[in-house]
C-alpha cells in the first residue's frame, strides 16, 4: 500500500512523520539536528530517498544536510554560499544602501529530474544551485543583478528568497519570489530574470503598482497547468493565467486576505487552499478560529474548512512554507503551525486531525507520496 | 598538542565527544588553531568563522586561561599554556537567546 512521508522543519529540529495511505496512524522520527532551526526539508521528485535539509543557527551559521535513505541517516554537505562577484547593495530598512550578506537558506528546491541538482533560495535574496548533491553551491547571479536589485528591501522577516517553482512543461522556466521585492521569472534556467508583478497593488509602498517592492508571501502552481499561478501576498490572494505576465485578485469572500501559505490540490488545478490570518500586525487566525479556506473555482469563491480544527482560543500562525499536499487518490492536505501542531486532512480538507500537537514552532512542511 | 573544547552543537556536527586534540605547526594562534580544526573536521567550516572573510561569527567566543580572547587579532599568539597543551582553547556559543 502506498504511503506518505511528511518532512517538518521547526525552530528546534526536523521531524519525519510517516503513515500508510490511510493517513490515520503515524510514526514520528526526530528531532533530527536538535536545537537548530530547520527552515526547510524537501525530497527529490526524481529519487524520493534523496532529501535535503537547511539547518541553521544564529550562533553557528548555515549547514546543509543530505539524506540518501529517506531521512534515516544524514550527511552534512557544502555550506559555502558566496555571492558571485562584487556583492553590491540593496536598500536597508532606513533607505540606505546595504551590502548583500548571506544569512541562511530559506528554501531548497530539488530539480525535477536530477537528484543531484538542487536550488537554494537564500537571505539576503539570492538564488544558488548545486549540481553535485549539495557539495558545492554556485549563485545564479542574474536574479540579484537585475536592474531593480539595488532598490529591493527586506520585509520584517528579512530579505528572503522563499519560493522557487520549476515548470515541468517548459524546461528552463522557473519562478522565484522574494520578500519584499516580488515575483520573478526566468525562461533560461535561471540565467536572466525579470519581475512579473503587473496587477499587484500594495499599500505599503509609495507606488502601489510598482514593478518591484511587493511583499509576495508565497506562489503555488499545479504541475499539469503551469501557466496558472496562485499567490498569497502580504495582503491579497492573486492569480495569474499567463505565467505571471498579469495578476488579478481572487480574494473574493475570504474573511481576510492576509496570510502566508497557498497550495493547490494534487488532482484539481482549480482547487486552492489558503489560511487567512487576521492582519499584518495580528499574525493569528480571525476570531481565534483556525480555518483553512478552499476554493474549488480557482479563487473568488471560498469555503471555510473547520472540521477537526480548533474553533476557539487559537492564536497560532501558519508560515509560508508550512503547507503541502500529497498525491494519493484522495488528496491529502497538511499544514504546520507556530504552536507546534501538524494537521492532516486525508480528504482534501473536509476533515482534519492533528498528527502531532507539541513540536517546536513549525517553519516548513513538505510531503512525499511513496509507492 | 593543542586542546580545543567545542560547544555541544559543534561536537555533534563533527561527531566527536570531549576535547579535540590538534597538531598545529608554526605559531599557535586563533587562525592556526582554527585552520587545523577545519582541516581535520571540514564540516565545521563556516560554523566558527566566515568562510569568505575569516571573521569570527558574531555569537561565537574564544576563551582560554580564564580570559576572553574573542577580540584579539586572529594572528596574535595564544597563551603559552594553550600552546603547551596545559590549557584548552575554548570555542563557546555566546549567551544569547534560546
Amino acid at each position: 500500500m502506498s504511503g506518505v512521508r511528511v518532512l517538518v522543519g521547526t525552530r528546534k529540529g526536523a521531524f519525519v512523520l510517516t503513515s500508510d495511505g490511510r493517513r490515520e496512524q503515524w510514526d514520528v522520527s526526530g528531532p533530527h539536528f536538535p536545537g537548530w532551526e530547520i527552515y526547510h526539508v524537501k525530497g527529490s521528485p526524481a529519487d524520493p530517498d534523496r532529501l535535503y535539509a537547511s539547518q541553521s543557527s544564529g550562533w553557528f551559521g548555515q549547514v546543509i544536510q543530505r539524506s540518501d535513505d529517506g531521512g534515516v541517516t544524514w550527511t552534512p554537505v557544502g555550506n559555502k554560499f558566496s555571492y558571485a562577484g562584487a556583492a553590491g547593495t540593496h536598500q536597508w530598512y532606513d533607505g540606505t544602501p546595504h551590502p548583500w550578506e548571506f544569512a541562511r537558506v530559506w528554501h531548497l528546491e530539488p530539480a525535477l529530474t536530477d537528484p543531484d541538482t538542487v536550488y537554494a533560495g537564500v537571505e539576503d535574496a539570492g538564488l544558488f544551485r548545486s549540481t553535485d548533491g549539495g557539495q558545492e553551491w554556485q549563485e545564479l547571479p542574474g536574479l540579484r543583478r537585475h536592474d531593480s536589485g539595488p532598490s529591493w528591501q527586506p520585509g520584517a522577516g528579512g530579505m528572503c528568497l522563499h519560493t522557487i517553482l520549476l515548470d515541468a512543461a517548459q524546461p528552463g522556466r522557473m519562478f522565484a519570489a522574494i520578500s519584499a521585492a516580488g515575483a520573478f521569472r526566468s525562461d533560461d534556467a535561471g540565467e536572466t530574470w525579470r519581475p512579473v508583478n503587473h496587477g499587484l497593488h500594495s499599500e505599503g509602498i509609495p507606488d502601489t503598482a510598482a514593478e518591484v517592492g511587493h511583499c509576495v508571501h508565497r506562489l503555488a502552481m499545479h504541475p499539469s497547468r503551469p501557466g496558472v499561478l496562485y499567490m498569497q501576498k502580504h495582503w491579497d490572494v492573486m492569480r495569474s493565467d499567463d505565467s505571471g505576465e498579469s495578476w488579478r485578485e481572487i480574494s473574493g469572500n475570504l474573511p481576510t486576505d492576509f496570510g502566508f501559505p497557498i497550495d493547490v490540490h494534487a488532482h484539481e488545478p482549480d482547487t486552492v487552499y489558503v489560511v487567512p490570518i487576521t492582519s499584518d500586525s495580528l499574525h493569528f487566525p480571525p476570531e481565534g478560529k483556525l480555518r483553512v479556506y478552499r476554493s474549488r473555482t480557482g479563487g473568488d469563491d471560498w469555503e471555510a474548512l473547520t472540521r477537526g480544527l480548533p474553533q476557539r482560543d487559537c492564536y497560532v500562525n501558519v508560515l509560508r512554507d508550512a503547507m503541502a499536499v500529497d498525491s494519493l487518490d484522495s488528496c491529502g492536505v497538511y499544514f504546520g503551525t507556530t504552536g507546534g501542531q501538524v494537521y492532516v486532512s486525508a480528504d482534501a480538507g473536509d476533515n482534519w486531525a492533528p498528527i502531532v500537537r507539541d513540536l517546536p514552532a513549525v517553519l516548513s512542511v513538505e510531503v512525499q507520496t511513496l509507492p | 598538542m593543542i586542546r580545543v573544547v567545542l560547544p555541544a552543537h559543534l561536537r555533534t556536527l563533527a561527531r566527536v565527544s570531549g576535547e579535540v586534540e590538534l597538531r598545529v605547526t608554526g605559531q599557535v594562534t586563533q587562525s592556526s588553531v582554527l585552520d587545523a580544526l577545519e582541516a581535520r573536521y571540514p564540516v565545521l567550516r563556516g560554523t566558527v568563522r566566515d568562510q569568505d572573510n575569516g571573521r569570527r561569527r558574531a555569537f561565537v567566543r574564544f576563551f582560554a586561561c580564564e580570559q576572553d580572547l574573542s577580540h584579539e587579532q586572529p594572528d596574535a599568539p595564544l597563551p603559552d599554556a594553550v600552546a603547551a597543551g596545559a590549557e584548552p582553547f575554548l570555542i563557546v556559543g555566546a549567551m544569547a537567546g534560546g
